[in-house]
C-alpha cells in the first residue's frame, strides 16, 4: 500500500477519502477520484494484462476510452462480474476487486507467451492458410475438435460470469432540442450558450467528471481566470439552469437516422453500494432537434519496434495521470514524438520532478513556442529521431535510438512517451451517415457534409487549441438553439492565455520500420497487428482497405481501432502507392465503446422477456398440476399427469378417457375476428378458397385461407352468425397474421367492400368438450337450445345461455369425436369451465392438454397448419381440395393453383406412414427415401411431418409429405436415422373412424 | 427508430407502432384469370429495390390502423412524401434514382 508514483495534485482525487482494491489478488490503496489504471500506476503496477495473440505483456497506453491493452475483469459479489472493462474507465472504489485476462497460470509467468515465439508462423491471416487437415473424421474435423478449440482456448478476453446479472437495468426514452456530446471545452461552451436560449439541453460526457482536457489544463486561462475555476463556474452555471441536463458517465454509443441517439448511462459502484435499489445503468433513446458533437480528438500512438513494452504511453496520457490523479508514471522518462503537444508533458512532468532524459522529434526540425519552453526548461531535444529498440519485457528499462545531434545511443528509462499527433473522434458523425473529408494539410480525416441536424465542434472538427474550441463551441451551441427555434444569445468571446498552439503530427510507419520483416512494431495493440502484417495483407493480394482490415484483423478489436485505424491506413496506403483518400476509411460502427447486455436487455429478462398470454382457465390447470407448453406468447395446458403419472402416460390416458367418454380442453387460444357488414360473406368468399355466399346462418365451414401465392396459410372454423355476422377463428399463432392479412386486402384492394373487422380473440373462453358423451355433459348445463344431432348437426352454431351465462355455442370437433365448443365471455370462463368439470366428472371424464390433442387429431389426419405445411404446400398437396369453392370465379389465391409448379406432377402429397415395428415412433423432421441407404446427397421424397404413440391404435402413427405420395399407398419406404434406416409403409393420413361416424353421432 | 408521418393521424409516431408493407402501386389485376403466368409470377415476385427513392406501403398497426404510401430514399432512409392510399404517387425522384 506505499503508492510510491503518487505526487502532489491530482484534481480529480479525494485525499481524504483512502480506499483500498485488489487487481489479481494483490492489495493496493488509491483514493476515491482514482480510475483503475490511475491507482495502479500510482502502486507502480505497469504489467497489466497480456496481448491477444502473441501473449507479450502489456502495461497502460493511454487515459481514457480508447484503451487497448488495460482491459481487466472487475467483481463484485455473485454475478456481478463484467470482463474486458478499460482499467482507464473503472472508477475506483473500496472494495473493488479486480483481476487481469488472457493469461494461464499468471500475469507474469504467462504460458501462451509462447507464441510470441511462434510469431512468423501465426502473422496475418494464418487461420486461412494453416490448420486446414486432415479430415480423419470427416470435413473439416480437425479444424472443429482441434485447431478452433486450441485457439480459442489460447487467444482471447475475458471470461463471461456465469451466475445470473442480479442488477437492475432500466430504458427510458426522451427527447431534447439540443443535444450536446462531450463536455470538454467545446462542449460545455456549446452548452453554455444554448443553454442560455432556453432550449432544452442535454450534455453528455462518458467520464465520471465532466471537463475533458480542462481536467489537465494547468497553465492557461481562459476569460482571466485559472481554466479549473473557469470549468467549475460553467459548469455551476450550467447545473442552475432547469433546462440543462448534465449527464456525466454516459457514453454517446450510437448515432441512428432522424437524429436519434443512444446513451448508456452508468451509475457508479459506490452509488449502488449506498442505494441497491438504483439501477446499474440507464439506456436512453434520445430524440433530439439538433445535436452538437464535441467528442474531441485522440493522441495516435507511433508505430515503432517494440512499441507495446509496458511504460511505453501515449504523452497526454501521461500529463493527465499527473494533474488529473497526482500520479507520476515513472522516474526517468524519455520523450518520442512527431507532435508539439508531447513537449508540454515533458515540461510538465520535469515541474513534477520526473527526470526527462531526452525528447527526441521525428521531424527534421522542433521549432515554435512548446520546443522553445521545453529547451528553456533545460530538457535536451534532438530532432530526426528514429526509433530502433525498446529494451526491458516486463516493463521499459531502456531505449536504443538515433537522433540529431549525437547520433545512435541507448538511453536507461523507465517510461517511453509517445505522440503521433491527434485523431480527430468523428465517429459519431461517421454514424450519422455524415462525409468525412481529408484534411492535407492537418492529415487527418474530418467532418464534411452532414447528413442529419448536428455540427461538430472543437477537436472532434479538426479545431485543435483551447481558444479555437471554446469559439466554436460557443458559435454551434448557438447555431443549434437557433435551428432548434429558440432565441440564440450573441456571440460569447473567451479569451484564453498561456495556452500556445501546438502543431504537427505523423501517421503510419516511419521509413526503416517498413518492409522490415522481424521488427514486432505494432499498429494495433489489442489484436496484435504489426506494420509487417498490414504489408503481408497488402502483398498478398487485399486492396480494399476493409479487406486488409479483415485480413489483419486491425481495428475489429473491442477498441475498434481507436489508437489503430489511421496509422494501418496510412501503411496500407504506401504499401499500394496511393494516396490515404484513395485508400479511404472503414466505416465506423456502433458502439463507439462496448455496451453491456444488460443494458440492451433492460428490463425484458424472466418474466419480462416477453408478454406471457394466459387463458381465463390458466390457473385451474396450473391448480391441477398441468404441464405447460408454450405456444406463441400463450402458455398452453400440455398434459395433466396424475402423480407419478409419465407424461406418456398421461396423454394416453387422456386419449383414451377422450375416446371412451369424455375430454375437457382449453381451446381459448384460438384466434377470432368478428367479421360484419353487408358485403361480410362476399368478402370472406375472396378471402377463402370455400363458398360462403351460400352457408345458412346457424351453420360453420372450415375455412382455409390461401396466400396469394396459392399456399395454405391458416385454417379454423367460420360460423355464420346471421346474414351480415360471422365469426371467424383462426390458428393460435395466426390471428393478427390473419386479421393483417384481411385488412390489407380490405383497405387497398377490396375497397369496393362494406365490412368491419375486429379482433375479438381476448373476448371469448373457449371449452371444448370432446367424446361420445359430450351431449350429455353439457346438456344440463344449457338454456334455450335443442341439442339433438337433427336439430343441431355437426358443423352448426347457436346462441344460447350456458350456466345463465350467454354463448355461442359450436358443434365442431378436432379430434373426431361429437364435439362441442363453448364460447363464453373470457371472465366467465374458469366459472363456466368448473361448471362442466363437474358434469363430466360424473361420467367419467378428464382435462386434456394440447398433446393429446395433437395426437386424437393425427388419427383423424388432421393437418396443423405450421405442421404439416411450411408455406409452400397446397390445398392439393393436403387432400384439402375438395374445400375450394369450384365455382367461384375469383378468390387470393386462385390464380395461383394454375401455375406450372403448383400443378406439377411430382409435388409431395400429405400421407401417412407405418412403422414395420409398431412400437417405434419416427422423428418428426426425419428424411423419408425410397431406399435404405440412399447415396450420398440424393434428394429425400419427403419428410415427417408429425409423429406419435396413438393409443386408440396400440401403435405409432406418423405423417408425412412425401413425393406422389398418394400413389404409393401400400409402398414400403425408408427413414434413414443415425442407428440405421426404419422401414415403413405408405398409407392414408386418416387412421382412425375414416366415415366420420363418431363425430355426426 | 426512424419517425413516421402518418397521413391520417397528421402526426410522426415512432417506427414501433408501424408495419412496412412491401413496395406500393402493385395493384392485383381485377381479373387474375386473365393474367398470364409470367405477368402473375411477376405480380406475385418481383419488386424493384431500388437503390434510392422507393414508394412503399406502411401501416400504421398500432394507431389507426390504416395502410398509406411514402417516398423513402432507401439511401438516406429519409421519407420525401406520404400520402394515402389511393392516392397516385407524387412526382419526387425518378423510380432507381437518388434524390
Amino acid at each position: 500500500m506505499t503508492q510510491a508514483f503518487r505526487v502532489a495534485g491530482g484534481a480529480m482525487l479525494d485525499r481524504a477519502r483512502p480506499v483500498s482494491f485488489t487487481f489479481d489478488g494483490v492489495a493496493y490503496g488509491g483514493y476515491e477520484g482514482d480510475t483503475l489504471a490511475s491507482a495502479l500506476l500510482a502502486n507502480g503496477v505497469r504489467l497489466v494484462g497480456r496481448s491477444y495473440k502473441y501473449h507479450r505483456p502489456r502495461g497502460i497506453v493511454s487515459a481514457g476510452a480508447e484503451e487497448p491493452n488495460a482491459l481487466v475483469g472487475v467483481a463484485r459479489g455473485p454475478g456481478r462480474f463484467t470482463p474486458n472493462l478499460r482499467a482507464t474507465q473503472v472508477g475506483l472504489f473500496d472494495g473493488l476487486v479486480a483481476m487481469s485476462q488472457n493469461r494461464w497460470p499468471s500475469l507474469a509467468f504467462d504460458v501462451g507467451a509462447v507464441n510470441d515465439l511462434a510469431a512468423p508462423l501465426i502473422g496475418a491471416g494464418f487461420y486461412y492458410k494453416t490448420f486446414m487437415g486432415p479430415d480423419w473424421f470427416g470435413k473439416n474435423w480437425a479444424w472443429r475438435r482441434v485447431y478452433e478449440p486450441a485457439i480459442r482456448l489460447a487467444a482471447g478476453l475475458g471470461a463471461a460470469p456465469s451466475e445470473p446479472d442480479p442488477d437492475r437495468y432500466v430504458r427510458y426514452f426522451d427527447h431534447c432540442d439540443v443535444m450536446i456530446v462531450g463536455a470538454g471545452p467545446a462542449g460545455l461552451a456549446a452548452a453554455l450558450a444554448a443553454g442560455a436560449s432556453g432550449a432544452r439541453v442535454v450534455v453528455c460526457d462518458e467520464n465520471p467528471a465532466p471537463g475533458g482536457s480542462l481536467l489537465a489544463e494547468t497553465h492557461a486561462q481562459i476569460a482571466g481566470e485559472r481554466a479549473w475555476v473557469w470549468l467549475a463556474e460553467a459548469l455551476a452555471a450550467l447545473r442552475t439552469r432547469p433546462n440543462v441536463r448534465l449527464m456525466p458517465r454516459t457514453q454517446v454509443f450510437g448515432y441512428y437516422a432522424q437524429n436519434f441517439v443512444a446513451l448508456c448511462e452508468g451509475v457508479s459502484e459506490p452509488e449502488l453500494i449506498a442505494d441497491p435499489d438504483l439501477p446499474r445503468e440507464r439506456l436512453w433513446q434520445m430524440r433530439a432537434r439538433e445535436v452538437v458533437l464535441a467528442t474531441g480528438a485522440i493522441e495516435r500512438p507511433l508505430v515503432f519496434a517494440d512499441n507495446d513494452r509496458p511504460g511505453v504511453m501515449l504523452a497526454d496520457a501521461a500529463r493527465r495521470y499527473l494533474h488529473q490523479y497526482g500520479v507520476k508514471v515513472g522516474e526517468r522518462a524519455v520523450v518520442v514524438t512527431a507532435h508539439d503537444g508531447a513537449y508540454r508533458a515533458a515540461i510538465d512532468l520535469k515541474e513534477a520532478g520526473v527526470k526527462v532524459e531526452l525528447i527526441a522529434d521525428l521531424r527534421d526540425e522542433a521549432s515554435g513556442p512548446w520546443p522553445g519552453t521545453a529547451r528553456a526548461a533545460g530538457i535536451r531535444v534532438a530532432t530526426k529521431a528514429a526509433m530502433h529498440e525498446v529494451r526491458g519485457r516486463r516493463r521499459v528499462e531502456a531505449v536504443r535510438l538515433a537522433a540529431h545531434p549525437g547520433g545512435m545511443r541507448t538511453i536507461s528509462c523507465d517510461a517511453l512517451l509517445m505522440s503521433g499527433g491527434w485523431t480527430p473522434s468523428v465517429h459519431l458523425f461517421s454514424q450519422s451517415r455524415g462525409k468525412l473529408v481529408f484534411d492535407e494539410a492537418l492529415q487527418v480525416f474530418k467532418p464534411g457534409a452532414s447528413a442529419q441536424r448536428e455540427r461538430s465542434a472543437g477537436a472532434c472538427n479538426a479545431t485543435f487549441g483551447l481558444a479555437k474550441a471554446l469559439a466554436e463551441g460557443d458559435a454551434a451551441g448557438r447555431a443549434a438553439a437557433s435551428a432548434a427555434g429558440f432565441a440564440a444569445p450573441d456571440a460569447r468571446p473567451y479569451a484564453v492565455d498561456g495556452a500556445p498552439q501546438a502543431d504537427g503530427g505523423m501517421l503510419g510507419a516511419p521509413l526503416h520500420i517498413l518492409g522490415d520483416r522481424h521488427a514486432k512494431a505494432f499498429v494495433d495493440f489489442q489484436n496484435d497487428v504489426c506494420v509487417k502484417d498490414v504489408e503481408l495483407a497488402v502483398q498478398e493480394g487485399m486492396r480494399s482497405i476493409e479487406h486488409v482490415k479483415r485480413y489483419t484483423t486491425t481495428g475489429m478489436a473491442t477498441d475498434q481501432g481507436k489508437l489503430s485505424n489511421m496509422n494501418a491506413l496510412a501503411i496500407a496506403a504506401v504499401a499500394q502507392e496511393k494516396t490515404i483518400p484513395e485508400v479511404g476509411l472503414t466505416t465506423f460502427r456502433p458502439p463507439y465503446t462496448p455496451v453491456t447486455f444488460g443494458a440492451f436487455a433492460g428490463p425484458a429478462r424472466g418474466d419480462l422477456f416477453d408478454p406471457i398470454r394466459r387463458t381465463p382457465i390458466h390457473d385451474w390447470a396450473a391448480e391441477r398440476g398441468a404441464a405447460f407448453e408454450d405456444v406463441g406468447l400463450w402458455k398452453r395446458a400440455w398434459y395433466f399427469p396424475k402423480p407419478a403419472e409419465s407424461m406418456h402416460e398421461a396423454v394416453a390416458r387422456e386419449c383414451r378417457t377422450t375416446r371412451a367418454a369424455v375430454g375437457l380442453f382449453d381451446a381459448t387460444t384460438l384466434g377470432k375476428i368478428e367479421v360484419v357488414g353487408p358485403d361480410a360473406a362476399a368478402f370472406l368468399e375472396r378471402m377463402y378458397a370455400n363458398a360462403f355466399m351460400k352457408l345458412e346462418p346457424g351453420r360453420c365451414r372450415y375455412g382455409l385461407m390461401l396466400s396469394e401465392a396459392g399456399f395454405l396459410m391458416d385454417d379454423g372454423v367460420i360460423a355464420r352468425l346471421a346474414p351480415d355476422r360471422f365469426h371467424v377463428t383462426t390458428t393460435t399463432g395466426g390471428a393478427p397474421r390473419v386479421l393483417a392479412h384481411m385488412e390489407d386486402y380490405l383497405q387497398t384492394e377490396f375497397t369496393d367492400l362494406k365490412v368491419w373487422l375486429t379482433s375479438t380473440s381476448e373476448q371469448w373462453a373457449v371449452i371444448a368438450v370432446q367424446g361420445p358423451k359430450a351431449r350429455e355433459t353439457i346438456a344440463p348445463l344449457m338454456e334455450g337450445i335443442d341439442l339433438a344431432n337433427a336439430a343441431f348437426p355437426h358443423m352448426s352454431v347457436r346462441d344460447a345461455r350456458v350456466c345463465g351465462v350467454p354463448t355461442r355455442l359450436m358443434r365442431v370437433s378436432f379430434t373426431g369425436e361429437l364435439g362441442y365448443e363453448i364460447n363464453v365471455p373470457a371472465g366467465f370462463g374458469r366459472p363456466v369451465w368448473e361448471a362442466v368439470w363437474r358434469e363430466l366428472e360424473k361420467r367419467g371424464g378428464c382435462a386434456y392438454g394440447t398433446e393429446a390433442m395433437h395426437v386424437m387429431r393425427a388419427e383423424k389426419g388432421y393437418v396443423i397448419v405450421g405442421q404439416e405445411t411450411d408455406g409452400t404446400v397446397t390445398l392439393a398437396d393436403l387432400g384439402l381440395d375438395w374445400a375450394i369453392g369450384k365455382t367461384k370465379k375469383d378468390f387470393v389465391g386462385k390464380r395461383s393453383l394454375s401455375r406450372p409448379d403448383i400443378i406439377a406432377e411430382n409435388r409431395k402429397q400429405l400421407v401417412g406412414l407405418l412403422t414395420e415395428n409398431p412400437n417405434v415412433v419416427l422423428e418428426e423432421g426425419a428424411q423419408v427415401t425410397e431406399g435404405a441407404t440412399p447415396p450420398l446427397a440424393a434428394p429425400a421424397l419427403g419428410h415427417v411431418t408429425s409423429s406419435y404413440r396413438s393409443e386408440t391404435l396400440g401403435r405409432s402413427i406418423a405423417l408425412a409429405l412425401v413425393a406422389t405420395g398418394r400413389s404409393r399407398f401400400g409402398e414400403m419406404l425408408h427413414v434413414p436415422m443415425p442407428k440405421g434406416p426404419i422401414r415403413v409403409s405408405v398409407t392414408s393420413p386418416i387412421f382412425y373412424d375414416k366415415l366420420g361416424t363418431r363425430l355426426n353421432a | 427508430m426512424l419517425l413516421i408521418p402518418c397521413p391520417y393521424c397528421g402526426m410522426e409516431r415512432p417506427e414501433l407502432e408501424f408495419r412496412n408493407g412491401g413496395e406500393a402501386h402493385i395493384s392485383r389485376p381485377l381479373d387474375p384469370s386473365a393474367v398470364s403466368d409470367a405477368d402473375w409470377a411477376e405480380y406475385l415476385y418481383f419488386r424493384s429495390n431500388p437503390k434510392g427513392v422507393m414508394a412503399e406501403r406502411w401501416r400504421h398497426v398500432s394507431g389507426c390502423g390504416r395502410f398509406f404510401n411514402v417516398l423513402r430514399d432507401t439511401v438516406s432512409d429519409k421519407f420525401l412524401a406520404v400520402y394515402r392510399a389511393g392516392e397516385p404517387r407524387p412526382p419526387i425522384g425518378a423510380e432507381g434514382s437518388s434524390a
